[in-house]
């Protein structure tokens, strides 16, 4: 299979998909700040958008659905990221810190 | 075999550097040490899936990838960082070592599992094409199909603006 030729196939998509998604979910584990762990989940999101995008593409007979649900994730992303944004701000007011192991004042 | 030079060869190569910057982005997104390293990557990730989606038939998508993620999201992180400083280097490390490698074999075993799932997977193509998805379209269907849908997500975001305020005015006095 010619390299040149992989943005005709259906499966690049998916596998560049899957791995932005991998990407993503391996941030939002190993990363120790509220900051970070947005940016991870913004990579998960994007990853699920690329899916919507690709299926779109090959195989729905109506090419406008997909794309108005990519049009929608964006929406709900840049909420998302304004709500969780001013709630970081609010807990680092509180606790001079971003750091998630610093905020556990529910702790037993 | 389609040579290099020519404009199906230019356009392949274009594609693979669109995945390149994706995934190079994606992955400084995930590990740069620094916070505004990894936005910067961020950014990088999302110019790559926008070059992916106009490959995909969607430039209005495209362009509103670059205009809302590139432009908007990824500066209003930016600010959250300078507003609540917070530098990965200095810090000194106090959980469990082996968060790195549960993490990286979690997501592996995910990757795994939906590339897998992708492959193996027959999928059938629906014939018959209703339109053929350019912006007209779009607005038409945004206008009929899904106006209900374009309504809530508008109060949706209405709801996050004042939320957002209000989350961040609260305990400024203090």
């Amino acid at each position: 299979m010619n390299i040149l030729l992989l943005s005709n196939s259906l499966y690049t998509y998916l596998v560049i998909a899957a791995l932005l998604f991998g990407i993503g979910i391996y941030g939002l584990v190993q990363r120790q700040t509220f900051i970070g762990m947005l940016i991870s989940a913004e990579l998960i999101l994007s990853g699920a958008s690329l899916n919507f995008m690709a299926f779109n593409c090959f195989l729905t007979p109506d090419p406008t659905v997909g794309q108005l649900f990519t049009l929608f994730i964006m929406a709900i992303a840049a909420a998302e990221a304004a709500i969780a944004l001013s709630i970081i701000i609010a807990v680092y007011r509180n606790y001079k810190s971003i750091d998630t192991e610093d905020v556990t004042d529910l702790q037993g | 075999m389609i040579s290099l030079f020519t404009a199906e060869g230019l356009y392949g190569l274009l594609f693979l550097g669109f995945v390149g910057l994706t995934l190079a982005g994606a992955l400084i997104a995930a590990s740069a040490r620094s916070l505004i390293r990894s936005v910067a990557g961020l950014a990088l990730c999302f110019l790559g899936v926008a070059g992916l989606y106009y490959y995909l038939n969607g430039p209005f998508v495209a362009l509103m990838q670059i205009l809302i993620y590139v432009g908007a999201v990824c500066v209003t992180i930016i600010f959250a960082v300078m507003l609540a400083e917070s530098s990965e280097l200095k810090r000194v490390t106090r959980r469990n070592v082996l968060v790195g490698p549960l993490a990286f074999l979690v997501s592996g075993l995910l990757v795994w599992g939906l590339v897998g799932l992708a492959l193996k997977t027959e999928w059938h193509f629906s014939p018959g094409i209703a339109n053929l998805g350019t912006v007209g379209d779009l607005g038409k269907s945004l206008l009929t199909t899904y106006s209900m849908s374009f309504e809530l997500i508008s109060v949706v975001l209405l709801v996050a603006v004042v939320g957002s305020l209000v989350l961040a005015r609260s305990g400024r006095n203090k």
